[in-house]
């Protein structure tokens, strides 16, 4: 589904601010894989979303999606097959513009100058109804009006709405207090679910990162450190995970955030 | 003054409200739509005024219209192309393009600084004629003008609730989303910015046609006066459809004609047009600004005489 082979990228090379994010990477993710991703702060998990939906060109290797090879692709050109979420609410919809109009721009039903039609107001209608959040009854306001976990929850509506192939979320609940967050992992759930994304899933909570999904890698400067699919990541526990983690990482993880939210 | 003046003295500040509402508009779309500043926006109206009148010299009224506004559209497509392909600073890119249009604009005027019209046959001498022996004989320019705002505001209402039209909004609206989205912002800030030009050349156009002659300062501050009308639209009907903020853009340009012309009246110098229009600007641009302040000043003011009084505030 996913191939990517032997990434590298290297920011600020020859300069004093020389990091290298990436070291060979590889991964090969199957069809409807859900995948949660952990890994210390810098360990190049967000970076790797960043090569995966072209924010950036990588220096080496090569990123093959179903077949076709969208290494050189440019980011807009991926964002029809890679729907992506952020941690931060604010980065996934126009805020000045109404939800209806920001759910058009998804649908992208039909040519450049066409109009939203009746039909799609009713098809918008009812899938925002599916959020329940009342947002089906506010299609005319401004997205700007709505609290984060709502516009986190449109956004996670927007990327999916003609479903892609490949779905990336960066700690998309991380911003929002822990009843808005369930909400929206539970909207994640049920869309992902129905839809049989493929998914990545990028987390700080252990918790989350062991109840969800069927794959779990844990990432540390720039590479995959633990991989574990199936039975074995169902038979992994939290202080299986934090073993994991000190044993990988080669050093001890007090400040870490990843210890924090592992707490719940 | 006799009432057929005053008449007369109103509609002539309809007309030019009027036809300075197509730049309006055009900076609606580039400005309000594409948070891009069009600083060519002087140069491109000269232009307009200069090809619609080089055109309409040679013979050809209606086609004048259409090639000012091509002319507009190229000058658009170089400023977009600047500031989305060759890494240049979009206000620097304005800049850049309003400086060559200068010599590009005497060239056009076959390197005189003044195209006289007065016995050119117009857009307006057209319209003049056919409307010789019906009512609108007295209002024959504003005939002409109200149909070409109506048919800007007309596309734009159309143009901006299409797919395209909402990913030029979006590009402006929130570029973090348009990154990550299959919108290329490249292409909507190109189509944008050759869509607004198009426009401020057809208000040059019209202005030239209108005053019979086009001089090559015609565009000198049309920018901060398009702005400046802009602002004053956006501060009585700025929220709402795109329709109410486009009638917006375009009263707002018919307030800030009434309010030079009653200052012109006062035995205000016309030169201080462009003071007004800078100081519009600067008054709708940075009074939100301190009216925001207004809470963080009040804080600091109250601490201020709590201390002076002796006590700390709790």
């Amino acid at each position: 589904m996913l191939k990517i082979t032997h990434i590298s990228k290297t920011f600020n090379p020859g300069t004093i601010n020389e990091k290298v994010a990436i070291k060979d990477l590889s991964l090969h993710v199957k069809n409807g894989d859900f995948i949660t991703i952990i890994g210390s702060n810098g360990a190049g998990k967000s970076t790797l979303f960043n090569a995966i939906a072209g924010t950036f060109i990588t220096d080496t290797g090569r990123i093959v999606l179903d077949g076709e090879d969208i290494t050189m692709q440019p980011d807009h050109k991926r964002a029809g097959k890679i729907g992506r979420l952020f941690q931060d609410p604010m980065l996934g919809s126009a805020p000045g513009m109404s939800i209806e109009e920001n759910l058009a721009l998804a649908a992208g039903h039909g040519g450049w100058l066409s109009s939203v039609t009746k039909k799609e107001k009713a098809e918008f209608r009812e899938r925002l109804s599916l959020l329940e959040m009342g947002l089906e009854d506010r299609m005319k306001q401004p997205v700007g009006l709505l609290s984060g976990g709502q516009r986190q929850a449109l956004t996670l509506m927007m990327a999916t709405y003609n479903p892609p192939r490949l779905l990336l979320l960066d700690e998309h609940t991380a911003a929002l207090d822990p009843a808005t967050a369930d909400k929206v992992l539970e909207i994640t759930r049920n869309i992902t679910s129905e839809n049989n994304l493929t998914c990545l899933m990028v987390t700080h909570n252990m918790n989350q990162a062991l109840e969800f999904g069927n794959r779990i890698i844990m990432m540390d400067s720039g590479n995959i450190v633990f991989d574990a699919e199936g039975d074995a990541k169902k038979a992994l526990t939290r202080e299986m995970l934090l073993e994991k983690f000190k044993e990988s990482a080669g050093k001890n993880l007090d400040n870490d955030r990843i210890l924090l939210s592992s707490e719940q | 003054m006799e009432l057929q003046a005053v008449f007369d003295l109103l509609r002539t500040t309809l007309e030019l409200g009027l036809i300075t509402s197509l730049t309006v508009l055009a900076l609606f779309l580039s400005y309000s739509m594409l948070n891009v500043c069009d600083l060519s926006t002087d140069g491109c109206f000269t232009l307009g005024a200069a090809v619609g009148a080089v055109v309409a010299l040679s013979g050809h009224p209606v086609l004048s219209i259409f090639a000012a506004m091509g002319a507009g559209m190229i000058s658009g497509l170089v400023t977009s192309l600047l500031q989305t392909k060759m890494g240049i600073d979009s206000l620097l890119s304005g800049i850049i393009v309003n400086t060559g249009l200068y010599s590009i604009n005497i060239a056009v005027m076959k390197n005189s600084s003044l195209v006289n019209l007065n016995k050119t046959e117009t857009i307006f001498t057209m319209a003049k004629r056919a409307l010789e022996n019906s009512f609108l004989a007295s209002s024959y320019k504003l005939v002409v003008i109200i149909v070409a705002v109506a048919l800007v505001v007309a596309f734009l209402v159309f143009f901006l609730r299409t797919r395209l039209g909402l990913a030029i909004r979006a590009t402006g609206n929130n570029p973090a989303m348009v990154k990550s989205s299959s919108i290329n912002p490249v292409y909507t800030t190109i189509v944008g910015l050759v869509i607004a030009n198009a426009f401020t050349g057809l208000s040059g156009c019209l202005m030239a046609q209108s005053q019979k002659s086009a001089n090559i300062d015609i565009g000198g501050g049309i920018v901060t006066i398009a702005l400046a009308s802009l602002l004053i639209g956006n501060a009585f009907l700025g929220k709402g459809s795109i329709l109410k903020r486009a009638i917006g853009a375009v009263a707002g340009s018919i307030i800030f004609r009434c309010v030079y012309t009653i200052a012109l009246r006062l035995k205000m110098p016309a030169s201080m047009l462009k003071l007004v229009s800078s100081i519009i600007v600067i008054i709708a641009i940075a009074g939100p600004y301190f009216r925001a302040q207004i809470p963080m000043i009040k804080r600091k003011m109250a601490l201020k005489k709590g201390r002076e009084n002796g006590r700390e505030e709790q």
